[in-house]
């Protein structure tokens, strides 16, 4: 992957330092714009993934970039603690999904089931890619920081989702067929230059929560929310994809997350979450937490992009 | 240590059945279809359109249409 064409200063800085050891890493980067920021923290996670064409392999733990990578996580984690309210007297596993129910945001999936067009739909494409190339990776790093019933859990979860062994099934590489059936370039962050702060954000909150062990509740909150709102948005473009005469490859993508997502959100719920619960009942609020960032940041992105669209067609009127 | 609890099928409130395995779940119409995953969502609101699988349908049905 090359590294995405800076947003800023920070970003401008932290890319130089990154391709040459003559240029010292950035330092203050409170004062750099939320999209700076946020560029800069994605690039720093990416290390953990796998990295960028011309840049070392050993910067992944490199001192003075894995402090900068915290002062920006600490500064994201803030900002999304503050936008949060722990939900009073319910109990995740009986009260989750109509609490997520509760909360339902913008849906990108309801535009695209009746209105939008396909130019639309491919700018959507470009900006999920983001994630949906490298779906279930943030997760996976919990994997040895659970309990035993959490952790078998979990697997049984990311079993399915890996493509229980076949990689013609494995999730982000449907997609990656629905891509490039779709005219898309089908690489890992291809398409980082087209993303929204927003989308951005959502990204660096899965690999905050992935990363730090202190933050696994959040995590499986984070993926229990993202599963239960997945089978029924999944449907509509389904349809929508259909409507606008996409491939059979993207279409298919989205098709197996009807009934794969109807069977991980309850699992992510009742198994992976009730067993971690059980285990460590003081990890709670922060499963509320995760779950409410995902809600959030879907809605906050979906609105941006939905946003754009509205401009578009004002324009074009 | 005493064995955890791992049951093949899982009844979830409110939802569908859960399936771990291999089976064959029968339609309305008694057609068999056989599973395909890891586990499985069975449809017990007979709401779904991919029945006999779970597609989430239940979750926007009033509380009373929800299987108990």
């Amino acid at each position: 992957m090359k590294l995405p064409t800076p947003r800023g200063p920070l970003s401008e800085t932290l890319s130089a330092c990154l391709r040459s050891s003559d240029v010292p890493v950035p330092v203050g980067p409170a004062s750099a714009s939320w999209d700076d920021r946020t560029l800069s923290l994605w690039i720093l996670h990416q290390l953990h993934y796998r990295g960028f064409d011309g840049v070392a392999d050993e910067l992944e733990w490199d001192p003075q970039l894995l402090r900068l990578r915290v002062e920006l996580e600490q500064d994201l984690e803030r900002r999304l603690r503050e936008r949060f309210t722990p939900p009073t007297g319910l109990t995740l596993v009986d009260d989750f999904f109509d609490w997520v129910a509760e909360h339902d945001g913008a849906s990108l999936a309801t535009h695209v089931h009746r209105d939008a067009t396909r130019e639309q739909v491919l700018g959507m494409l470009r900006e999920r890619s983001l994630y949906h190339l490298m779906e279930s990776d943030p997760t996976a790093w919990l994997v040895p920081r659970l309990g035993v019933r959490a952790k078998a859990a979990l697997m049984e979860l990311q079993y399915d989702e890996y493509g229980a062994g076949d990689p013609n099934r494995l999730h982000h590489h449907l997609f990656a067929l629905g891509m490039e059936a779709s005219g898309l370039d089908p690489a890992y962050g291809a398409y980082v230059d087209d993303a929204s702060t927003e989308i951005l954000e959502q990204n660096n909150a899965m690999t905050l929560f992935g990363l730090h062990r202190r933050l696994r509740s959040a995590a499986l909150g984070h993926l229990a929310a993202f599963e239960a709102t997945s089978s029924l948005p999944s449907r509509r473009m389904v349809q929508g994809l259909e409507r606008l005469g996409f491939p059979d490859e993207l279409v298919g993508y989205y098709a197996e997350h009807v009934e794969a997502d109807a069977v991980h959100e309850q699992l992510a719920v009742r198994t992976v979450l009730g067993a971690l619960l059980d285990d460590e009942p003081e990890l709670e609020a922060d499963a509320w937490f995760g779950a409410f960032t995902c809600l959030d940041l879907e809605d906050r992105a979906a609105s941006r992009m939905l946003a754009g669209w509205a401009d578009d067609e004002r324009d074009v009127a | 240590m005493s064995a955890f609890e791992h049951a093949d099928q899982i009844t979830c409130p409110g939802g569908p059945l859960l399936l771990r395995g291999k089976h064959v779940v029968e339609d309305a119409d008694g057609v068999g279809h056989e599973t395909t995953r890891p586990v499985t969502a069975v449809c017990r609101c007979d709401k779904s359109a991919s029945l006999p699988w779970c597609d989430g349908t239940h979750k926007v049905l009033p509380a009373h249409l929800r299987p108990s």
